[in-house]
């Protein structure tokens, strides 16, 4: 399988995008086409319960932020898209994840894993490269999925890296060390090693917690470059982060999808009383 | 969030005098220090004492003459080329039997095999395995491999018995390198879509090659020294021969006849020497010991530079 088809908003060239002014996001939910649909999830780590019932929308190349007070499930919820939670015994799922367009629940049994996380990438808090080289590691979803030729894979590789704006600090090293980098960077080689396969979500979990501010802003100008190429659900437990950089938010607690809506409205307007008091640090 | 009031102590506070803590902990560290390093020496000296008493009884013995002389009935005739040239192909068929076997196990049981009741009670048989004597296995191969099988006293036969005998070293160690590989390697692997058989071999295998390598110095170490299921299996002690070389000048110029025959091998020419009344054969026989040694230093060495090889590349 060589050809590598973009399978949803044209791949936009990097040096032609410019940074979107963090200002209104407000784009009509209704009329925003959907990638997926929790329906009712339900999550349990042997005979705890960790999820309840949970429902939201995940909208097409837009960037949901699942926020919440430590414990809350946001972390769990985000591993259920990834089938994450299989690698480990005892866990189980109960209700649905539908993958649109073609309506397939990814947490059924029938479903295997492998398949989901082929089209739904991860990146992890703790910054994980391969203790392989830098263009190995962007490579390595590529190489997984069976795709060789070297023309096609260094050509991917350049267009990850450039995306995930580290392009021009490692393009004279790539065969060295990932090990190497600052943590920011692996993180960003990370993000890199997620993209460059094009998946149709990409998961990231709290991924700027363990780095500094100034990495974390450069992450966050990534997200915001590439937030509408590709579907991103993000899980922080920096609200301002979450203000800054998504489309939607979802406020979670105690496992339960409390308030789900457009960012904007939940950070200045929320419907319900315990997000408000989540937001202006009452508890959490 | 209503204020409380900060909770107060009812109890003598707790005097410390820290210049004190700092010496009493610098004596006891000085303390064993000392046992530490009295032990060390201790074991090092008999070590060395051993060899010592090697080197004064055989050290000059050893020439060109006896490491290419057969076994002879006057002591300062023999050699032991036979012995040596069977221990090093009872050693590589030993490990081309052991190592490819007990890491194939090894990765199986530890990311294949569910972890339920059966395979509990298999990881307890290997790691007992590790522990029987070795001429148990010695018994075994007798009665399997020569009695059942109906196989002869081959060098192939010797190398399955101590293949056998190291086996749960090798698999032991294996496990423990891939479950000493973190979580996140795996989840980073798994995330990407990748299968088992692609995570093993990518990424798992690599990064467990130091620890299998060091179970693979561990087993080999005992191997060579293994007297006891030789004689078992019959090694013989006197063999003027050798057997056939591997290398041939004819296609397909690698033969496999050296596989099928009869051997001795190091261990038993001291044995059989160090038995013997005359005082020359005794001498040989420590002579014998020094070479052993050497072998076994090189055999380690070369395995500790591979390790040191990868290491350093990743």
């Amino acid at each position: 399988m060589d050809d590598f088809t973009v399978k949803h908003s044209e791949a936009v060239r990097p040096h032609e995008v410019s940074i979107p002014a963090p200002t209104s996001r407000v784009d009509s939910a209704a009329d925003a086409p959907r990638r997926a649909e929790v329906k009712s999830l339900s999550f349990y780590y042997g005979d705890k319960q960790a999820l309840n019932a949970v429902s939201f929308p995940v909208l097409d190349c837009k960037v949901t932020a699942l926020i919440g007070p430590s414990g809350c499930g946001k972390s769990t919820l985000l591993r259920c898209f990834n089938r994450m939670h299989d690698l480990y015994p005892g866990n189980r799922y109960e209700g649905e994840i539908r993958l649109l367009p073609e309506d397939l629940n990814i947490v059924g049994g029938d479903v295997d894993p492998m398949y989901v996380r082929l089209r739904i990438g991860m990146v992890f808090q703790k910054p994980n490269p391969f203790p392989k080289s830098i263009y190995d590691n962007v490579a390595a979803g590529l190489w997984v999925r069976g795709v060789r030729r070297k023309a096609l894979v260094d050509e991917r590789v350049e267009l990850a890296l450039q995306r995930a704006a580290l392009w021009d600090e490692v393009k004279d090293r790539l065969r060295e060390s990932a090990y190497g980098l600052s943590g920011g960077q692996q993180q960003r080689l990370c993000i890199a090693r997620a993209l460059a396969p094009d998946p149709e979500i990409i998961l990231l979990d709290e991924p700027t917690s363990a780095l500094d501010p100034i990495a974390t802003s450069k992450i966050e100008e990534l997200i915001a470059t590439i937030g509408d190429q590709v579907t991103i659900i993000i899980v922080t437990h920096n609200m301002q982060q979450a203000a800054r950089i998504s489309h939607f938010t979802a406020f979670m607690h105690l496992g339960n999808m409390v308030e789900y809506d457009q960012t904007e409205k939940i950070f200045t307007n929320p419907s319900e009383k315990r997000t408000l008091d989540y937001i202006t640090g009452r508890f959490g | 969030m209503t204020d409380v009031p900060a909770p107060v102590s009812t109890l003598a506070p707790v005097k410390v005098d820290a210049a004190t803590l700092v010496r009493q902990a610098k004596r006891s560290d000085a303390r064993f220090e000392i046992i530490g390093l009295a032990v060390l020496t201790l074991s090092m000296a008999v070590l060395l004492l051993l060899i010592f008493d090697f080197m004064f009884d055989g050290l000059a013995r050893i020439n060109v003459d006896f490491l290419t002389n057969f076994p002879s009935r006057r002591p300062a005739d023999a050699g032991i080329l036979s012995a040596w040239v069977g221990t090093i192909m009872i050693m590589v068929t030993t490990a081309l039997l052991a190592v490819p076997l007990g890491v194939a196990a090894g990765v199986y049981l530890e990311e294949y095999a569910a972890k339920n009741f059966f395979t509990n009670v298999i990881e307890i048989n290997v790691t007992n395995l590790a522990g029987v004597p070795s001429i148990i296995y010695g018994l075994l191969a007798l009665g399997l491999f020569l009695q059942t099988f109906g196989m002869g006293q081959w060098v192939l036969v010797a190398g399955m018995t101590l293949a056998l005998l190291i086996l749960p070293i090798i698999i032991v160690a294996t496990r423990e390198a891939l479950r000493s590989i973190p979580l996140e390697t795996r989840e980073a692997a798994y995330g990407l879509g990748a299968d088992k058989w692609q995570t093993v071999r990518m990424y798992l295998l690599p990064a467990a090659r130091p620890g299998i390598l060091t179970g693979a110095i561990v087993g080999m170490s005992r191997a060579i020294g293994e007297t006891a299921p030789l004689i078992t299996i019959g090694a013989l002690t006197f063999i003027a021969f050798l057997p056939p070389s591997p290398i041939q000048p004819e296609f397909p110029f690698l033969n496999l006849d050296w596989l099928f025959s009869p051997f001795t091998a190091m261990p038993i020419q001291m044995f059989n020497w160090i038995s013997r009344p005359q005082a020359g054969f005794h001498i040989n026989a420590a002579a014998t010991g020094l070479i052993l040694l050497a072998m076994t230093l090189l055999m380690n060495g070369l395995a500790i530079w591979l390790r040191y090889r990868i290491r350093s590349r990743q």
